[in-house]
């Protein structure tokens, strides 16, 4: 492949023996990223995206995992690249934030020697400059009184706060990528829309380009210029965020993004849900992933639709389904609002 | 921190004085427990029986009789039954024996069991960490005796590689002191380091899931930073402070079997034959020797525990 762009994700499978049969929690992902930008992928738990983003930087540890596919940085092949090849990578050039603070962090340290020890893995750089510059990271997202805080523990910080120490330590190295995955879900909602916004424009006044992993359409919406959806280890659907939002082609993200409370609505009875659960990854059939949930299910279905461009005048957008565009058009729209209609009797 | 300090002490008098009513009441209603019998031997009539229970005090009630001994160890005059020699010198002379015991035995089996749990963790369920299981579980069920005797059998007796038992004091010969150690110190790490070793690999297999271990990769550490600054120092903080109290436990001469099989003359011995000898005094002392030793030790692991992780509060 071409080193075009920052990051490429190539046919990517990871999968994991286990006792029951191979589970594929990354199933053919391809998807790139471009020095900068924003993409959100988007999935319910079990939807392999944190396994994927995992998977990026080969931190993956299960020792019956198969990977497969590639993964270049600028030009680089990532995938099945030795430890110490990838060692400079992490957290120099790709920088993960994970979901939660309080455990990401080793309580038995202060969180000013956390971030200075990432720089000293990357920088020779004396531990007192090294800490410097921790206090000064802590400075900049928001942390106050850093130089005192820095002395501190985690299990000293509010979570939020917590949390800015991990976006501290993502940016110690000035990385090309971020990975956040499920950055805020921890967290207080209060704080939530606050600690999103500053990463984002920490990535933007840096250049740094974002990969955030969320179930919350909310989310992606405030911070992504595109987006990713997953289900069951494939995507169903990218697209630029305006296209999904405003023209969304897979029934599962109708579901996804009716199941989203809107305060610009009547308040319905229930918020609405996707009948039926996220299906087991073991021994996945030839058929469409979302069949057995989807209420518009037809004789093609039985067939693993192919992620293509169906949308005419919209470049980016593609999807895995059956259905026509129109079809599509006409079936999303569950009482004047994007949605799921509802499987009807039990949902089988 | 004075706070932490004072409520020790105070835990520890109450310790004491729980351990020593407890102890003295238990040869107060055990069979043929009356120390009279026995110092007047076995010729004795009854009228020289009373004369002793009179003079050493038999006859008072029992609290009065707790009260004088208690203040007899206190002001260091307590005597034994059977020898009538001074309680305290003769725990002055057997604990060199004990705390070389307890020091070079601790030392090893926490070195052995944090090797043997590294080699045990490297590969879980692999052919390294299942032999190793198999020895973890044969060392800890094999009784100290036992292991003990056949040493000095093989190892003095037959072949005369090592000396018959016996305590050579660290100040009269170094080399005879740690000659003299070293079975002693291999039969009672033995046992601790196949516990030890088991405890630590499971410590470090939970340890290698946290998330921060993640962090840690995903900073770009080195592995060895990984393993020895996140993995190694998380999961050791369990251990230490397991190894405080078993340390503490030697030292307060709780290796009874090891010191009488190698017969150290240390104070576990000195228990085991003053139990046999149903004689109290000692028995007294060792037991709130053996309390304070306990207490003082677990304060200072405490304060270590606190030091290593910094969530665990002092005064909490």
């Amino acid at each position: 492949m071409s080193a075009d762009h920052l990051l490429e994700v190539d046919d990517l499978r990871v999968s994991f023996a286990t006792e029951e049969g191979v589970v594929r929690a990354v199933d053919g992902v391809s998807f790139y990223l471009d020095a900068g930008e924003a993409l959100a992928i988007v999935g319910e738990s079990g939807s392999g995206k944190s396994a994927m983003s995992l998977t990026l930087m080969g931190l993956t540890r299960d020792t019956n995992a198969t990977f497969n596919g590639h993964v270049y940085f600028e030009g680089s092949e990532l995938v099945g690249a030795s430890e110490s090849a990838l060692r400079h990578i992490r957290g120099r050039e790709i920088a993960m934030i994970f979901q939660d603070p309080m455990s990401a962090l080793n309580p038995v340290y202060r969180v000013g020697e956390q971030i200075a020890e990432q720089i000293r893995a990357h920088e020779r750089i004396s531990k007192r400059k090294a800490g410097e510059r921790a206090i000064e990271l802590m400075t900049r997202v928001g942390i106050p009184q850093a130089r005192e805080r820095a002395g501190a523990y985690p299990h000293e910080f509010s979570g939020g706060m917590r949390q800015r120490v991990m976006i501290a330590m993502a940016f110690s190295c000035s990385p090309r990528v971020l990975i956040a995955d499920e950055p805020t879900t921890a967290l207080d909602v209060t704080v939530q829309a606050q600690i999103l916004a500053e990463m984002r424009e920490l990535c933007r006044e840096s250049g740094v380009a974002l990969i955030l992993v969320t179930h919350d359409f909310g989310i992606v919406a405030e911070v992504a210029e595109r987006a990713l959806v997953m289900y069951a280890g494939q995507i169903v659907e990218q697209a630029t965020v305006e296209e999904l939002f405003e023209d969304p082609q897979h029934p599962y993200t109708w579901g996804l993004l009716g199941s989203v409370p809107r305060l610009d609505r009547p308040r319905s009875a229930r918020l609405p849900t996707i009948g039926g659960s996220t299906p087991s990854l073991l021994n996945q059939g030839s058929s469409c992933r979302f069949a057995p949930r989807c209420p518009h299910v037809f004789g093609r279905c039985e067939d693993v639709p192919p992620l293509a461009l169906q949308v005419p005048g919209q470049h980016e957008h593609r999807d895995r389904c059956w259905l026509s565009v129109e079809e599509k058009r006409s079936f999303r729209v569950v009482e004047g609002a994007i949605g799921l209609a509802s499987q009807g009797g039990s949902g089988s | 921190m004075t706070r932490f300090v004072v409520r020790r002490f105070l835990q520890a008098l109450i310790v004491l004085a729980f351990a020593s009513v407890f102890t003295f009441l238990i040869f107060q209603v055990i069979p043929n427990g009356n120390p009279a019998l026995r110092l007047a031997g076995r010729t004795a009539t009854p009228e020289q029986i009373a004369a002793i229970s009179r003079s050493w005090g038999f006859n008072k009630p029992v609290y009065v009789q707790y009260f004088d001994t208690m203040e007899k160890i206190f002001t260091g005059t307590v005597v034994s039954y059977s020898q009538q020699v001074n309680v305290l010198s003769q725990i002055r002379q057997g604990l060199p024996a004990t705390a070389s015991l307890a020091i070079g035995a601790s030392v090893i089996w926490l070195l052995w069991g944090i090797a043997f749990g590294l080699l045990s963790a490297r590969r879980p369920r692999g052919i390294v960490d299942r032999s190793l299981a198999a020895f973890s579980l044969t060392a800890i069920s094999m009784p100290v005796f036992v292991v003990g005797s056949v040493l000095l059998y093989v190892l003095a007796f037959r072949t005369s590689l090592f000396p018959n038992g016996g305590y050579v004091p660290f100040t009269q010969s170094v080399s005879q002191w740690f000659i003299h150690m070293i079975l002693p110190w291999f039969t009672l790490s033995l046992p601790a380091a196949g516990f030890y070793s088991r405890v630590f690999r499971s410590n470090l297999l939970e340890t290698v899931h946290q998330e921060f271990v993640r962090t840690a990769r995903a900073k770009g550490l080195s592995r060895r930073r990984v393993v020895m600054g996140h993995i190694v120092r998380n999961s050791l903080i369990p251990v230490l402070s397991l190894w405080g109290l078993d340390f503490a436990g030697v030292i307060g001469g709780g290796a009874i079997l090891t010191e009488t099989v190698f017969n150290l003359h240390g104070i576990g011995q000195y228990a085991a034959s003053s139990i046999q000898l149903l004689d109290v005094p000692p028995i007294m002392v060792i037991v709130m020797y053996a309390a304070v030793a306990v207490v003082i030790i677990g304060a200072v692991v405490d304060v270590l525990y606190a030091l290593l992780d910094p969530r665990i509060l002092l005064n909490a």
